[in-house]
């Protein structure tokens, strides 16, 4: 089994080096490229590997590349989405801080199938260790040449800085990286205009998520075909797929795209630890609906796990167990969310504190008839469209889902006054 | 024009809107709190949710923002739908978790968008069982009181004053629910604009702080239409009274002026009408020198002693001395009980030259005066010896608008509709289009211009003949420019010529001629060259124009009538000479006048000298019509019946004809006008100056009835103001007779919309707060039904034959040991009345002397410690205050608060040494 995004990383996690990179046929793509594609051709191979987004949405990145304009003239922008905040999320982590070089060569590689002469690192105010990486390795390859005027001596001049963010869930979300970018309030933007067209400052911007752009090297290298063949479904490429929870190895692996949730679960992370019993799973971290155990078998793709009623989302997943309080869990990330809204639109600002509190009543034993008419139907209020961004309606995924999958266990802390779990 | 379907019905709307701008248009209530007819679109409320479909046959639809989706031709919706109105519903429940409910207590309540919005939802009862948030409130200044709590988070506050106003010192801080409007520490907002966030704000958080001071509901007030007299722009304002006080001033909308949104200066600024300095009664002085005492006087007695100098002086021996404060009304009325030769405008020469070349220029040249509105659509600006933000703040925030003109193009492009503002303001960033500030110093426009020049008044006359010349080859060219200004003038000329619909903005601040002659050469240059220009001219006050068409003398002429006869009796009207020229002038005319009388409403320097002085009305008690810089009409009405003794300034001056009348023989002067009513004044006005024929056309007479009825001043829902004189008779007061407009000062009267000049509070059933007006207009946004209020008198002759002046002056010279005072402008403090505000007092400089030093000469001067400034043949000590901008060469002076020195003047300045302070 190919494992073209961690197979050089250490075992013990320290980054690799320029030279080591360089050892291992790193920037090879880029030298290919530059040298011998055109920008169009960089984008068609990228196309027709069925390289999907892999920040959660999924969108394919050769298609969002598509709608940068060719002819815009002035600054165009590439940016790489490291602020991987999503609870249960772990994974750019683990490619920043074990080749960042891999990424870079990516956002350098979009940078030049967009025209884009400058590109930001939008990094994790947390993630400390990837920002001395991304520094270094970023300080390495301007030094070697792949950075800054006439790479290659391709004619081509891209511009790269890191960017560590002021640490805000939101500043993941595409438009208010973009904001926050500017030096402004991490707010979202409503859509259309697309980044593309006004994105930074006004003018185009692609913002992909690190592990994407760190395929892109192994697509450009190695080609299209032979990309979607290392994936199990319609969608091209490895993913990494990450487990966290009462599991005996939690941790993060690259396998095939569309390898199942009990293979990952079971072979992988080694099971439920002793005396836990599976209850259900987030597939792709906080903001998806619960899978129950009878989805074991569903294939990690973006398409299998829509059809199952949820999303792939990052493909790291929370496994909830029989002694945990799935109220208690939704209140958890209900408090996340609410913690984490911009403040911008009503609906999310004022909608999702009310609901923490509600369900923070519920664990407290102060439940009342009617919350769970309020909960529910704020699963609704809160849907896509009627708020400003998907902030609101990724937090009410888990929520409504545990109202359907949970229905007894809300009633039982109403009924009871308490906490059954306490 | 585009069709919609609402809820299955099809209507007609304007291309290029957003679907709330149309459903409001056509008069559905749908809610709304980010959107603003000005601020546009945003997107965060989440009020204004409708249903959209995706074609006849889609009957599930999806649920979207109508200010954020385009009225496009097509588009299926439905307001009624039921998911859409549950939807509304949660977002007012939303708001409300956290809202006080503290309406009681509240100075928004019964006039709270909130409110209305609230009701309109028809969200009734509380299910969030939570404490609520709590902030902590700020001290913002004199003007604007904050209540945080109260807040809904629209945001609409930091767009207006930030994106808008562009003010700095006012932001959006935290997030999630805690997200807090204010200062990053507390003192006072910095805009001039601050106080329309009272307006801009839909509930409470920003409240007017002066009216909490005396405080009354909104229904318990008397309002009627009036016009700003604080600056020459002539903002439409409504003020509102009490029991005889006048409590506050509101925006009026006129699409044409200034729509939304007013200064500071004209919202706070009314202080005077119940200030201390009030002139209420007439006041008799007798004898001779300083020490004389005035002494109260009833109006009969006050009236005697008049008629007593009427008639031993005879007509000729009276010369009247009128005003740019005043209303055309009461300066006609001057000129013609004195007559012609006899009336003297009440400016100096050099301020009466300025005004005449500007009329002059305006009515014979080729270019036009714009609207503000056509100021905000100017694709290029120029603004040549003008401090606009401080002399004519309305305008400055009309010019912030303009300069996103023509950058809004490449919004346009990325097909960004007009609305979206936060996409737009995303695409245009800090691009902008051309604006060129040319003055004396430093101008709050400078950090939005494209180019800015500081320099002595002959050298931006220079400044300006050069762009002529760089225009067009007919203009002469300017002998001896410098490298630099040479440069700046090919620069100025070329972005002119590029625009679309270019503005010339000079005016009266530099005290030049020369000046307000090469802005206007520019403007002709630009005709030539098959531009159609705006050409607009600051002047000092509001009806300084509309004084200027009535072609008095200039005060200096004044001066020598009453030195050549002796015993004049001199009749000063709404008028503080000493503000008007320098002291030894106005000294001399005070010495020889025989007697002085002065009308006017507020104690003056001038009224301290008077025999006899008068109580006239202010702005608030009488009706009088304002010419502004645009060259419009205004008509304002009075507000309160003047009480006691105060009568307009016009109706002394009809009294003293009435007298003269009496006391002359038989014949003799028997043809002097009865007027009774302002239509008697006005219709002679009209018959007699040829200027103001088109003023038939302004305003309704005194007569006009609407549905029979007079249109009241009171709202309908009056509820304890009856009661308000209850415990000295229980009988209801008769209300006050107006003679001068068809309004009341009650609340009986016409109960539909009157005409849009006669519209006394800004209401619609549903709608009580300011946003009502949506209800009033044509279109959202646009003109009010009937049109916006105003009459345009001057209109450009076309090309005339005159062409250049190859008169101009040379390079400006400093000179050794005296340097020129230029006046330094300051929107709080330069104006006389508004100045008499204690809060806008409290924002008004200290009187100062502000040196450069990049001038070597100007070192011996230290910041704060006192210098000695001679001039006119007064000497001042003034603190000195470094400012960086003036031009080598010269001092400068604040505008208004140093009495007794006509600027720009020469003088010298020394430091004072430690020795002698």
């Amino acid at each position: 089994m190919e494992r073209p995004l961690t197979e050089h990383i250490r075992p013990d996690g320290a980054p690799l080096s320029i030279a080591e990179y360089e050892g291992f046929g790193g920037y090879g793509a880029l030298r290919k490229a530059l040298l011998g594609m055109t920008p169009s051709q960089v984008q068609q191979e990228v196309k027709a590997s069925n390289l999907r987004g892999r920040g959660g949405a999924g969108f394919p990145t050769g298609a969002k590349w598509s709608f940068v304009p060719a002819e815009a003239a002035g600054p165009k922008y590439v940016i790489s989405n490291s602020d991987e905040m999503e609870p249960g999320a772990f994974k750019d982590r683990l490619l920043m801080e074990g080749n960042p070089h891999q990424l870079l060569e990516g956002l350098i590689l979009a940078g030049y199938a967009t025209g884009a002469d400058r590109a930001y690192i939008f990094l994790r105010w947390e993630y400390r260790r990837s920002a001395d990486c991304i520094a270094r390795a970023i300080d390495e390859a301007y030094r070697g040449g792949y950075l800054g005027r006439d790479i290659l001596r391709s004619g081509y001049s891209l511009e790269m800085r890191l960017h560590v963010s002021a640490g805000r869930y939101i500043c993941g979300e595409e438009t208010a990286l973009l904001n926050a970018l500017e030096g402004r309030r991490g707010t979202p933007r409503s859509k259309p205009p697309f980044p593309q067209l006004s994105g930074l400052w006004g003018r185009p911007a692609v913002v992909n998520n690190a592990e994407t752009l760190s395929n892109i090297p192994h697509i450009i290298a190695r080609g299209a075909e032979w990309f979607r063949g290392l994936s199990r479904c319609a969608d091209g490429g490895t993913k990494l797929y990450g487990v966290s929870g009462r599991v005996k190895r939690p941790g993060a692996w690259e396998l095939p795209m569309g390898t199942t949730i009990r293979e990952i679960l079971e072979e992988r992370a080694g099971g439920m630890k002793e005396g836990f019993v599976l209850r259900a799973i987030l597939p792709g971290g906080a903001s998806t609906e619960f899978l129950l155990p009878e989805h074991l078998d569903v294939p990690m793709d973006f398409d299998s796990c829509m059809k199952a009623g949820s999303r792939l989302g990052t493909g790291t997943l929370i496994v909830l167990d029989d002694r945990t309080c799935p109220v208690g869990m939704v209140h958890n990330l209900t408090r996340f969310f609410a913690r984490e809204s911009c403040g911008w639109c009503t609906p999310c600002r004022e909608g999702l504190p009310w609901l923490e509190r509600i369900l923070g009543s519920l664990e407290a034993g102060d439940g009342r008839d009617g919350d769970l008419d309020i909960l529910e139907s704020h699963t609704r209020l809160l849907g896509p469209g009627h708020t400003y961004c998907a902030l609101a309606p990724g937090a009410m995924e888990p929520l409504q889902s545990a109202l359907k999958c949970f229905r007894e266990d809300f009633e039982r802390h109403i009924r009871e006054g308490t906490c059954p779990w306490r | 024009m585009a069709t919609i379907f609402i809820d299955d019905r099809p209507y007609e709307v304007d291309d290029g809107q957003n679907l709330l701008q149309a459903c409001l248009t056509l008069g559905f209530d749908l809610p709304y709190f980010c959107w603003h007819p000005a601020l546009h679109s945003a997107g965060a409320c989440r009020q204004c949710a409708v249903k959209l479909f995706h074609d006849e046959k889609d009957r599930r639809g999806r649920i979207v923002m109508s200010c954020m989706t385009p009225a496009a031709d097509g588009t299926r919706i439905s307001v009624d739908d039921p998911e859409a109105r549950a939807f509304r519903a949660s977002v007012i429940e939303w708001l409300m978790a956290n809202h006080p409910h503290d309406c009681p207590v509240c100075d928004e309540g019964g006039e709270c968008h909130l409110q209305d919005m609230t009701v309109m939802t028809g969200h009734v009862s509380r299910r969030y069982r939570y404490p609520k948030r709590t902030h902590v409130n700020q001290d913002l200044g004199p003007f604007v009181n904050h209540e945080m709590n109260r807040c809904i988070q629209c945001y609409r506050c930091v767009r207006f004053y930030r994106d808008y106003a562009g003010g700095r010192d006012f932001h959006v801080f935290a997030a999630k629910r805690d997200v807090y409007f204010g200062r990053h520490a507390e003192g006072p907002l910095e805009s001039e604009f601050a106080g329309n966030l009272v307006e801009v704000c839909p509930t409470g958080v920003f409240t007017d702080k002066l009216f909490k001071g005396h405080y009354a509901r909104k229904w318990d007030l008397q309002t009627a239409p009036s016009v700003c007299v604080h600056c020459a722009v002539g903002c439409n304002t409504i003020p509102g009274e009490r029991d005889g006080t006048l409590r506050r001033i509101r925006n009026r909308y006129n699409g044409e002026v200034n729509g939304y949104f007013l200064c500071d200066r004209g919202r706070y600024g009314y202080g005077f009408v119940n200030g201390e300095g009030r002139i209420r009664q007439p006041l008799l002085r007798e004898g001779r020198g300083a020490s004389r005492a005035a002494r109260p006087a009833g109006v009969q007695e006050a009236l005697l002693s008049l008629s007593a100098l009427l008639q031993a002086d005879g007509p000729r021996r009276l010369i009247g001395i009128g005003s740019p404060r005043a209303s055309l009304e009461t300066n006609f009325a001057l000129r013609t009980l004195v007559g012609g030769e006899q009336f003297f405008s009440g400016l100096a020469r050099r301020e009466q030259r300025l005004v005449g070349l500007i009329l002059e220029i305006l009515t014979n040249g080729p270019a036009r005066t714009p609207s503000l509105r056509e100021a905000e659509e100017a694709d290029a600006v120029f603004i040549l010896g003008e401090d606009v933000p401080n002399r004519a703040p309305r305008l400055a925030l009309a010019l912030r608008q303009s300069v996103r003109r023509g950058p809004m193009a490449a919004a346009g492009k990325l097909h960004i509709p007009s609305w979206d503002d936060i996409a737009v303001r995303e695409a245009l960033q800090q691009n902008r289009g051309f604006l060129f500030a040319a003055g004396m110093a430093a101008c709050r426009l400078d950090p939005i211009a494209a180019g800015a020049l500081r320099a002595a008044p002959d050298d931006l006359a220079r400044l300006g003949f050069a762009v002529a010349r760089a225009l067009s080859a007919g203009a002469p060219p300017v002998p001896g420019l410098s490298g630099a200004m040479e440069s700046a003038a090919k620069g100025i000329a070329r972005a002119l010529l590029a625009a679309g619909r270019p503005l010339v903005i000079s005016g009266t601040a530099s005290g030049s001629e020369d000046v307000i002659r090469a802005a206007g050469q520019v403007a002709r240059a630009l005709c030539e060259s098959g531009r159609d220009p705006l050409l607009l001219y600051v002047m000092d006050e509001c009806n300084s124009l509309g004084s200027g068409l009535l072609e008095g003398r200039p005060l200096e002429e004044a001066v020598d009538a009453v030195e050549s006869a002796a015993s004049t009796t001199v009749l000063v009207v709404e008028n503080d000479l000493a503000r008007r020229a320098d002291a030894p002038l106005v000294e001399r005319l005070f010495a020889a006048a025989g007697r002085l009388v002065v009308a006017d409403h507020t104690a003056s320097a001038t009224s301290e000298r008077a025999d006899v002085v008068l109580p006239a009305a202010s702005f608030a008690e009488a009706a009088g019509t304002y010419v502004n810089l645009e060259g419009r009409a205004q008509r304002a009405y009075a507000v309160m019946p003047p009480g006691g003794d105060v009568r307009s300034g016009w109706r002394w001056i009809a009294e003293m004809m009435r007298l003269r009348v009496a006391g002359s023989p038989a014949g003799q002067n028997g043809a002097a006008p009865d007027w009774r009513d302002l239509d008697d004044v006005a219709s002679s006005m009209i018959d007699e100056v040829r200027a103001l024929k088109v003023l038939r056309f302004l305003a309704r007479p005194a007569s006009f009835r609407l549905t029979g009825r007079k249109i009241p001043r009171q709202p309908h829902r009056s509820s304890g103001r009856t009661a308000v004189t209850a415990h000295r008779d229980v009988r209801e007061p008769r209300p006050v007779d107006d003679p001068d407009s068809p309004l009341a000062y009650s609340m009986e009267g016409a109960g539909t919309t009157p005409p849009p000049a006669l519209i006394c509070r800004e209401w619609a059933p549903g709608w009580n707060s300011a946003q009502a007006v949506n209800r009033l207009q044509s279109r959202v946004g646009g003109p009010l039904r009937g049109g916006d209020p105003g009459l345009r008198l001057l209109a450009p002759a076309g090309m005339d034959e005159s062409g250049y002046t190859g008169d101009m002056p040379g390079a400006f010279e400093p000179r050794q040991g005296q340097w020129l005072l230029v006046p330094l402008w300051h929107v709080f403090g330069s104006e006389e009345l508004s100045r008499l505000a204690a809060g806008v007092a409290s924002l008004s400089p200290a009187p100062y002397v502000a040196v450069n030093p990049a001038e070597e000469r100007n070192r011996v001067f230290v910041e704060g410690q006192m210098a000695c400034v001679a001039a006119q043949g007064r000497t001042y000590r003034l603190p000195v205050r470094i400012d960086r901008s003036l031009p080598a060469g010269t001092a400068g002076i604040p505008a208004g608060l140093v009495p007794g020195v006509s600027l720009p003047a020469w003088g010298v300045l020394e430091p004072r040494t430690a020795k002698e302070t």
